[in-house]
């Protein structure tokens, strides 16, 4: 039994089977997205005046990562006309570079992330707010009154070992990089603070922290939208990589034997690499700029 | 042709798929005809499965606080359901799985992916779909997403219990981790159809036989073709809510959470900021075109039957394709009509109610053509001709009823009633369940080689008739009545308290007469029960003892799905189809015989 239509098109339609197919997932993927980016209007929509987050990302590695998804979209059709050109050896060289930029982006991606991860904001009992951060914490060993500093935060306490080894060690002290503020509005809009905002080390006791997190995806709407919308953004960025390598790696020895068809798989993940890179031409503006 | 064809023995159907042995050939298949099977087996099964959680609730509401008999200390053994006795906790769950078991995991599946995998390339003469892997994994998907769902009543704290809907934030504080596996599950279901939907989509696009243009579809192909559009690109926006409703639950993210959000009086711990209208919103604009992936295919089976068995062509068959495109594309703009009770403005209100009234336009002219098909035929009333001309009037009693619904002020008063119950009920199940149970009768012979019997087939359809519409009748007075539809205890707790502080005439309490009436759906309940068993016997029975087909053609149908050998064999068709006519050539004056298959070249 043999499918029709798997590598030459239907006369009467001009498609072959999986360009059909490619197209109607995409359209799906449209209204996933769209129904993500609708969550963003309404979200941001009924925020209150003054406390939607504005310049919380960093716009030059936004920039560069735009670049690098642009830089990668041009080199899969590169990759793909090199293909029908009969180049096998420049398509390898193209989609090396395709798959070397989705690296990258990752890269930046995950770096942009940590950032946000150890970036904590801490309601003070003064009815201030520090924000900044995080370089070092004390902890005190509740029943030796040992004093522990440690490189990340562990919360307002923790225990290690369990049963009778169990040791329980509560924050003492914390150090942020960042300052402290009156008004919780000014870390929201940075856009509109017309000073420069001076950074600098500064400690905070635990007696005075009423409640301290970082920029999770729980910290508010901002961050849960920013990290749900690019996380799911990365799988696909994931996703279509891995296609995209096996197709440059194992999948290319199609080559020798039905190249029209490996032609054909080339130009499918080439249309699917350019939706990802589509979705983020939209997320970069969403949440970097806007 | 077909006279060359002898009916295939069940011995030899495993002869047409020697390659691969048992695993590849019925559990790792890529032929169209088995995943049918498969997706149509599991389906009833949950079907089945749906429909006990639903009888066990049914005697918690007429019996509140009393043990199951029967199932009671299986319940507590399992369940840990104290003395058998369905707690307020327990009904919830049974709520919000029987309604999330019957829609996305018997229904869709069985109307949409069963009969479509198994008819829908026959019917147009392909040898598979066009993604036969793809297809393989859209079962295995549905298969895992049911798996999770199934699981989620043995975990501690039991499966989701905030309806099928799962509105949050009630969904998302309640502790128990049912929810989370509920949205994992979803995640994996709509998957599932999303794969489906591309395959049947790009299937009939691309592999339609030569000669099979688009007027000359059967209109059960056109039906699955809207269908799958409306899976396609409706139910992402409920991926997409699931999965924030997920990362509310597992992230601790506030994007259904408000400011301001008390649970079990303290403050909750969370952001807020978020919306619970955003996702009724994302909810429901899958929620209403998936009213219509219930019931269209439902409709092209009505369609193929009424036409085999009144020998007539469909009357109106173009306006029966334009009318399910209209009505594909309408059902995107319509889903605020869930919503009148969240304080919808009066313009809001008013776009959605003009919409809802003008999607009921194209549902009618599709009725009304199946209808005015049965005029003037010498009708065959077989059993699955019994089951569709059953379909017809009610899914009319079920569209109309829906009709006050969908004006705000009348839904302000019947919202979250037994009357929507009633409704909905009528649609779905002596309307599409009723049109699936057709389609079994009508393709088991295509299938197996074995007709199924007659006369069982006749007491499980009459039987079923009947006891359908003692159950879900009543329930509109119940519904007028002002009986709500979520009260674990069928309203017995409500009534007693306001009865008894002013009298039985206030409003808001219920007469001793509409409390009684549970009783008896209760019964009526237990009649539908058992009125399936003959079915459940007799399909199995006739897979292997069943009366011989006679022919690969044994109704004598125009289609090309009975133009195959029987079973169809991997590939389907022995030599590829061409097609020379429109589907329901039936009765043609001057010729032989009273149907002219698609595929017989012009004389």
């Amino acid at each position: 039994m043999e499918i029709p239509y798997t590598v030459q098109p239907r006369p009467d339609t001009g498609l072959y089977n999986a360009k059909v197919g490619i197209w109607l997932f995409l359209a799906s993927e449209v209204m996933l997205f769209g129904a993500l980016f609708s969550a963003y209007i309404l979200l941001r929509v009924g925020a209150p005046d003054g406390y939607w987050p504005e310049g919380w990302l960093n716009v030059p590695l936004g920039t560069l990562n735009t670049l690098v998804l642009i830089t990668s979209s041009i080199t899969t059709v590169m990759a793909w006309a090199s293909l029908k050109m009969g180049r096998f050896s420049r398509f390898k060289v193209y989609h090396a570079i395709t798959l070397i930029c989705a690296v990258t982006f990752l890269c930046i991606k995950s770096s942009e992330y940590h950032d946000k991860w150890i970036h904590y904001e801490a309601t003070l009992k003064d009815g201030t707010f520090a924000d900044g951060h995080f370089r070092s914490a004390v902890y005190v060993n509740t029943a030796s009154n040992e004093k522990l500093t440690q490189k990340s935060f562990h919360g307002m306490e923790y225990t290690t070992g369990t049963g009778t080894n169990a040791q329980h060690f509560a924050l003492e002290s914390v150090t942020l990089n960042g300052h402290i503020v009156d008004d919780v509005k000014k870390l929201y809009n940075l856009h509109s603070l017309h000073e420069v905002v001076h950074h600098e080390d500064f400690t905070v006791q635990a007696s005075q922290i009423k409640r301290i997190e970082n920029y999770g995806p729980w910290h508010n709407t901002y961050t849960a939208l920013y990290f749900t919308l690019t996380g799911l953004h990365a799988l696909h960025v994931i996703g279509g990589a891995i296609v995209i390598a096996f197709l440059w790696g194992p999948g290319s020895k199609m080559w020798q034997t039905d190249p029209e068809r490996f032609t054909n798989r080339v130009e499918i993940s080439g249309l699917f690499w350019h939706f990802v890179d589509l979705v983020w031409i939209f997320l970069f503006p969403v949440l970097y700029l806007l | 042709m077909q006279a060359t064809h002898a009916v295939s023995h069940s011995g030899t159907h495993e002869a047409h798929h020697e390659q691969g042995g048992f695993w590849r050939t019925y559990i790792f298949s890529t032929d169209h005809k088995i995943i049918g099977i498969q997706y149509g087996i599991t389906s009833l099964c949950f079907l089945l499965f749906g429909f006990c959680l639903m009888l066990m609730m049914r005697w918690q509401i007429a019996h509140p606080g009393q043990p199951v008999p029967l199932v009671g200390p299986l319940l507590e053994h399992v369940l840990g359901a104290s003395k058998g006795i369905i707690s307020a906790d327990l009904y919830n769950m049974f709520g919000a799985m029987h309604g999330t078991i019957m829609i996305f995991l018997g229904v869709v599946p069985l109307a949409f992916a069963a009969f479509g995998n198994y008819v829908v390339p026959l019917m147009i003469g392909a040898p598979d779909m066009a993604f036969p892997r793809v297809n393989m994994a859209s079962y295995q998907a549905y298969l895992v997403g049911g798996i999770i769902m199934f699981t989620s009543f043995f975990i501690p704290g039991g499966p989701a219990q905030a309806g099928w809907t799962s509105y949050s934030p009630l969904a998302t504080s309640i502790a128990s981790n049912g929810q989370t596996f509920w949205l994992i599950g979803m995640v994996f279901l709509i998957t599932s159809s999303l794969l489906g939907a591309v395959n049947f989509i790009a299937t009939i696009i691309q592999l339609r036989a030569p000669g099979m243009t688009w007027m000359r579809l059967p209109f059960f192909v056109w039906a699955q073709f809207v269908t799958a559009f409306l899976l396609l690109l409706a139910f992402p926006p409920l991926e997409a809510a699931s999965i924030m409703q997920l990362m509310d639950k597992v992230a601790h993210t506030s994007f259904f959470l408000p400011t301001g959000l008390a649970v079990g009086g303290a403050l909750a711990n969370v952001s807020g900021g978020g919306s619970p209208l955003l996702w009724q919103h994302l909810f429901w604009f899958l929620g209403h075109p998936e009213v219509y992936v219930l019931i269209l295919p439902a409709m092209g089976i009505v369609a193929e039957i009424i036409a085999n068995n009144t020998r007539k062509p469909i009357w109106g068959y173009k306006s029966l394709v334009y009318s399910a495109l209209v009505v594909g594309f309408l059902s995107f703009i319509v889903w605020a009509h869930h919503m009148y009770m969240t304080g919808m403005g009066v313009k809001i209100a008013t776009f959605f109610q003009t919409t809802t009234m003008i999607i009921s336009i194209p549902s009618v002219i599709i009725l009304t053509c199946l209808f005015i098909s049965l005029w003037g035929g010498s009708i065959r009333f077989n059993t699955p001709m019994l089951f569709v001309m059953a379909f017809l009037p009610m899914f009319g009693i079920g569209g109309l009823t829906g009709l006050p619904l969908g004006l705000s002020y009348i839904d302000l008063h019947l919202h979250d009633t037994y009357y929507v119950i009633a409704h909905f009920h009528y649609i779905v199940a002596p309307g599409t369940i009723f049109a699936l149970f057709a389609g079994i009768y009508y393709w088991f012979p295509k299938a197996t080689g074995r007709m199924m019997n007659e006369f069982w087939g006749k007491v499980h359809f009459w039987l079923s008739l009947i006891f359908m519409n003692l159950i879900f009748q009543p329930m509109f007075g119940q519904g007028m009545a002002g009986m709500l539809r979520r009260m674990s205890d069928g309203g017995a707790n409500y009534s007693a308290a306001v009865n008894s502080r002013a009298g039985a005439d206030v409003i808001g309490g219920l007469s001793d007469y509409v409390m009684h009436l549970h009783t008896y759906i209760l019964w009526a309940a237990v009649g539908l029960a058992i009125a399936q068993i003959p079915f459940i016997i007799n399909f199995f029975w006739s897979i292997k003892g069943g009366k011989p087909a006679g022919s690969d053609n044994p109704w004598h149908a125009t289609t090309l799905e009975w133009q195959t050998p029987t079973p169809p064999p991997h590939g389907n068709f022995a030599v590829e189809p061409h097609v020379y006519r429109g589907p329901y050539e039936y009765s043609v004056p001057g010729h032989s015989t009273d149907f002219t298959p698609q595929n017989e070249p012009e004389k």
